[in-house]
Order: C-alpha cells, then sequence, then structure tokens
C-alpha cells in the first residue's frame, strides 16, 4: 500500500490539482481527498491479493488483481533475507521482508508489509527453513561488532572537500554581495545545494548504522527515517574501497565501502546489477579492521611501491601509489590529497589488463590492473617496471584461477 | 613482438598459439582512410580553389595525401597488433600500437558473446566477436574476423564458458 500509494497519490495529485485550480480558480479540498482514497484503495487491493506461503522447501509469492503473477523461490537458493521499512510504513508499524536469492534467474521476492513483530517472526522462520532446519528454530544471536558514532558521522560530514568548498563559495558570495551587491557563477549555488542535499541523504541512510556478526554473515542495520536490515553474506562482496579525505587523515578516519553482486540482472544476457554500500560510514582504524579481518581474514596485505622514475608520470599521486597481492587478495592504493584503497578478493576477479601508454613506455613501464564485477572496482599495480608488470600478469592469471576453485569448492561443499 | 624496450607482450610461442583478424580487416581500414582522404582533398581544394586560391588549394590537398600516406603505415602496425589466443583456461586479448593492451579473461567469468557486424563490416563480410564479464571494465573485443572463424570461436567460447563457470 505505502510503495503503490506514493507513485500514484503524487502523479495523479499534481495533474488533479493542477486542472481542477485552473479551471476554478480557488483550491478544492474534497477533489484531494477523492484522489487520495483512490490511492488508499488501489494499495489496499493489492495487500490484500498478495499471498505467500511455504510449501515443503519452496516460497510462493502470488501478487496482481488483474494480471496475477506468481514467483516461486527454492529456500534453498536463499541467501539473504532481509528487512525493510520505508519511513511511512514504519509509522504504521509495518515493515516487508524481502528475500534475496543468488545465481542467475529467480530473483526477489517481496512480502509486502506485515507488522514489524510478524514480519521478524517470518523472517526468522525464512532464515531457519533455508538453512534446512525446521521453521521453528529460534534466531541465531549475532555478536555486535561496531556501531557508527551519529555525531561523527555529521562533524566527518562537514570536514569533507565538498562541504568546506561550498561553505567557502557561499561566503565568498556573502562578501561579493554586501560590497558589490552582485551574486556571481549563481547557477554554482544551484549545484551545490543538490550535491549538498546528496550527502544530507547520505547521513539519513547510514544514520545509525550498526554491524553485527551472525553465522550467515554480517548484519547490518542502517537508517534514520526509513531503516534496513540487512544481511551480507561474505561471498558477496565482489570488491572493498576504504577512503580517507585529506582533513579526515589528520583524526585518523576512514570510510569502507563494499560492493555487493545486486539482486536481479535489468535484462536477460546483461551483466548482474551490483550495489554499492557503506558498511562502516566513518570511523577509526581498529574499527576497519576489524571488519576486514571479518570479511577477508586479514586486515591488508604487504604492498610495494612502483619505480621512483614513475613519478614523471604522476607527480600528484605518486606518494600515495603502492599495490600487492598474497595470493588470495589483492590490494592497492591511490589518490591525490584523499587516499582511496582498492581491495578486490582474486577469487572475484573478472579479467586481468595490461596497459602501457606511449609516457610508461618510454619510461620503460606499464600498468596492470584487475578488475572484478561493477563500476570502478579495480586494483591497479600503478607505473610498474614492464618487465614485472608483465611477470604480474601470468601471476595473477594462476593465481586467481587457483582462488576461483577454491571459492567455488566452498561453494559445492556448502550446497551438499 | 617485441617492443622497443625489449619487454614482450607475447609469452613462449611454444605454448600460446596466437591468432590474427582476417587480412581484410586492414583492407576495410585502408578503404575507409583512402574514402575520407579523398573528400577531405577534395572538399580543401574545392573551398580554397572557388576563391581563387588554386596554389594553396593544390598544397592543402598535397597535404592530406602525405598525411594519408603517413596514416596507412600506422594502420599496418595498428593490424598487425590485433591478436587472440586461446589458452586452456583463459582467453588473451592484445592490441595497440601507441597504448598496447593485453588482457587476460577466464573462461568461466564470460557472462555472454556477442557477434556483431556494422553495415561497412558486411560489405567486407567480417564480423566482431565481443566477450562480456560482470564487470563494466572488461573490453574484450575482436574485431575484423571472417564469418567461419567468428562462428567457430563464439561457440567455442560459449562451450567453454559453461563447463568452465564460475558465477559471480
Amino acid at each position: 500500500m505505502v510503495r503503490l500509494g506514493r507513485a500514484v497519490i503524487g502523479l495523479v495529485y499534481i495533474a488533479g490539482s493542477a486542472l481542477l485550480q485552473s479551471r476554478s480558480g480557488h483550491p478544492n479540498y474534497w477533489v484531494d481527498a477523492v484522489i487520495v482514497a483512490v490511492g488508499v484503495v488501489a494499495g489496499v487491493i493489492s495487500w490484500a491479493v498478495t499471498t505467500w506461503s511455504v510449501d515443503g522447501s519452496i516460497l510462493q509469492v502470488s501478487t496482481g488483481l488483474i494480471r496475477r503473477k506468481v514467483v516461486r523461490l527454492p529456500l534453498s537458493r536463499v541467501q539473504a533475507v532481509d528487512l525493510v521499512e520505508p519511513w511511512l510504513a514504519r509509522v504504521l508499524g509495518l515493515a516487508e521482508v524481502r528475500v534475496r536469492t543468488g545465481g542467475g534467474g529467480g530473483g526477489d521476492a517481496r512480502l509486502q508489509y506485515l507488522s514489524v513483530s510478524h514480519a521478524q517472526a517470518v523472517r526468522t522462520a525464512l532464515v531457519a527453513l533455508a538453512h534446512g532446519l525446521p521453521g521453528s528454530t529460534p534466531e541465531a544471536v549475532d555478536r555486535p561488532l561496531v556501531k557508527v558514532d551519529n555525531g561523527l558521522l555529521v562533524l566527518s560530514t562537514l570536514l569533507t572537500g565538498r562541504v568546506l568548498s561550498s561553505v567557502a563559495f557561499v561566503g565568498l558570495e556573502v562578501v561579493l554581495f554586501t560590497i558589490h551587491q552582485t551574486v556571481v557563477a549563481s547557477s554554482l549555488l544551484l549545484y551545490m545545494f543538490a550535491s549538498l542535499s546528496a550527502l544530507g541523504r547520505r547521513i539519513a541512510n547510514e544514520w545509525g548504522l550498526a554491524v553485527s556478526e551472525s553465522p550467515d554473515g554480517l548484519r547490518v542495520k542502517t537508517g534514520l527515517g526509513s531503516r534496513v536490515r540487512e544481511t551480507i553474506p561474505p561471498n558477496r562482496i565482489q570488491a572493498l574501497h576504504q577512503l580517507e579525505p585529506l582533513f579526515w587523515r589528520a583524526f585518523g578516519w576512514q570510510r569502507l565501502e563494499i560492493h555487493l553482486a545486486g539482486g536481479v540482472a535489468r535484462r536477460r544476457n546483461q551483466p548482474r546489477a551490483v550495489v554499492r554500500r557503506a558498511l562502516l560510514p566513518v570511523g577509526h582504524r581498529p574499527e576497519c579492521d576489524l571488519l576486514l579481518s571479518r570479511l577477508l581474514g586479514r586486515t591488508g596485505v604487504a604492498l610495494t611501491t612502483p619505480p621512483s622514475r614513475g613519478r614523471v608520470r604522476s607527480p600528484f599521486s605518486f606518494h600515495f601509489l603502492a599495490a600487492g597481492h598474497d595470493g588470495w587478495v589483492a590490494m592497492s592504493t591511490s589518490g591525490r590529497l584523499s587516499r582511496r584503497t582498492e581491495i578486490i578478493p582474486l577469487a572475484k576477479v573478472q579479467s586481468i589488463h595490461y596497459v602501457q601508454g606511449p609516457i610508461l613506455r618510454a619510461l620503460r613501464l606499464a600498468t596492470v590492473r584487475v578488475v572484478a564485477a561493477g563500476r570502478d572496482t579495480s586494483v591497479s599495480w600503478r607505473q610498474w617496471d614492464a618487465f614485472e608488470a608483465r611477470k604480474l600478469v601470468d601471476e595473477l592469471t594462476a593465481a586467481c584461477a587457483a582462488a576461483r576453485q577454491y571459492d567455488l569448492a566452498q561453494v559445492v561443499r556448502a550446497d551438499k | 613482438m617485441v617492443t622497443e624496450t625489449g619487454t614482450s607482450l607475447v609469452g613462449s610461442p611454444a605454448e600460446e598459439r596466437w591468432l590474427s583478424p582476417s587480412r581484410r580487416l586492414l583492407t576495410m581500414r585502408r578503404v575507409e582512410l583512402g574514402v575520407a582522404a579523398v573528400i577531405a582533398a577534395a572538399a580543401a581544394f574545392a573551398a580554397l580553389a572557388a576563391n581563387g586560391l588554386v596554389v594553396l588549394g593544390g598544397i592543402c590537398a598535397a597535404a592530406v595525401v602525405v598525411l594519408t600516406v603517413l596514416g596507412d603505415r600506422l594502420l599496418g602496425r595498428r593490424y598487425r597488433s590485433w591478436g587472440y589466443c586461446e589458452r586452456s583456461a583463459d582467453l588473451l586479448v592484445r592490441r595497440g600500437v601507441m597504448f598496447q593492451r593485453l588482457t587476460v579473461v577466464p573462461y568461466g567469468r564470460m557472462q555472454l558473446v556477442d557477434v556483431t557486424a556494422g553495415a561497412i563490416e558486411r560489405t567486407f563480410g567480417l564480423q566482431t566477436v565481443v566477450l562480456h564479464t560482470a564487470a563494466a571494465a572488461t573490453d574484450a573485443r575482436i574485431p575484423g574476423l571472417q564469418p567461419d572463424e567468428a562462428t567457430r570461436l563464439r561457440d567455442r567460447l560459449a562451450a567453454l564458458g559453461e563447463t568452465q563457470a564460475a558465477g559471480i
């Protein structure tokens, strides 16, 4: 009801009220009421015709009044069961249970809007059934790992380059306006407003983020208005980023993001969507290391720096260039003012690239890159010695194949 | 192929059998360049001659011809830089003269294999095979294949991708 309500009400309301006001000249409130009522009735119908049942090891969800759609999910394929509470649903004490599956085809099943306590019970039962246990098994206890400090979250956001430059720009505008009564580059103000509101949304999404550990993966609970409780199985993680903006480094803060193999591909025969998510919006090194060791079994790998002649090619980022791998995990750092660390488990590598442009060739250097699913997910050995780089390609090819085989064997064992 | 710095993009020839696109790809690129050059030279000459600068127009047209000849040499090198090699577990693709690239795609990571042929490619009877993985940055493309070779490669890659599939 909540989901359908929002879009329909919004559209019809704008169209309807604009039409009527232009005709009569003064607002007409009963029309608004009818429009809201229609939206609510449509929502209630869509909620009432949604039924779901567990038949043996198969979850079946059917929806739709006129066009019935039935989704059947084998419970053994379920990867995670998440609880989603959009803010309107939260006000009404409702929650959605989202069942995520791995592998091709299938997709997600949504059990839309149960009461919160019921949704939690359903979630526990589904997780138990997915593990082949009776549905009455109590929920596994999870151990809290880290929790974001909300004060720090706001403070650290204020100390990012985007906010500081906006503040400086607005200050400049105010000074200019008081002296000359003019505003320059006013379109920039609009852009800044948009980028700041995006940051505000990010804070709201990451408010009170708490990570705990459970047998089926990390549980993440987050959100200020809308709240999401999800479980992240470690094998769904494709890549990790660690970000340290310039001003954060003085305080030792960092941000940890993960790229997850997402739910459904947008079209058939298309690479599956990968979603990017913060696991630690802001925190200190020990917290970050704790999460990394839980996800990868290590906090990092030994990094090597490229030969100093590479400084010619990248004078402003050379101080941060480093990369390495230990046969299971590849890691590299880069950046000019902000440091960015990329981490990819070798079992998730999609392809390996060796690139050498004219400048690098003149310097007898080359760049090697391993790429994981998604966008902007690569670990790079930038400005590496050309001979070493060519050897590295063969080394990585073998290491990735071994890691992939090992991962595959684990999955097969888990399926049995 | 050994580059100026002595670093070889290619491993030992005994273990790797490198294949290259059809010679017709080079012909196609030459025709493309030639047509573009003729149009450019004619346009430059016509525009300048119409304004009474016949000598300058002639010089411009000659310059275009010289540039085309130089470009033709580059085309030859670019054509020779293309190569692909099917190893037991992965496909290697190399390309580029100025920017040399070597791409390794494990068969198990292939999500789909596309075979495409544009209008110009079709007149020359050529096809392009494109490999897609779950990563947006993987651009393993092999242009200028004759239809039977493109079909063979497509079927072989699809079969290998099936047997070695590793999921995401």
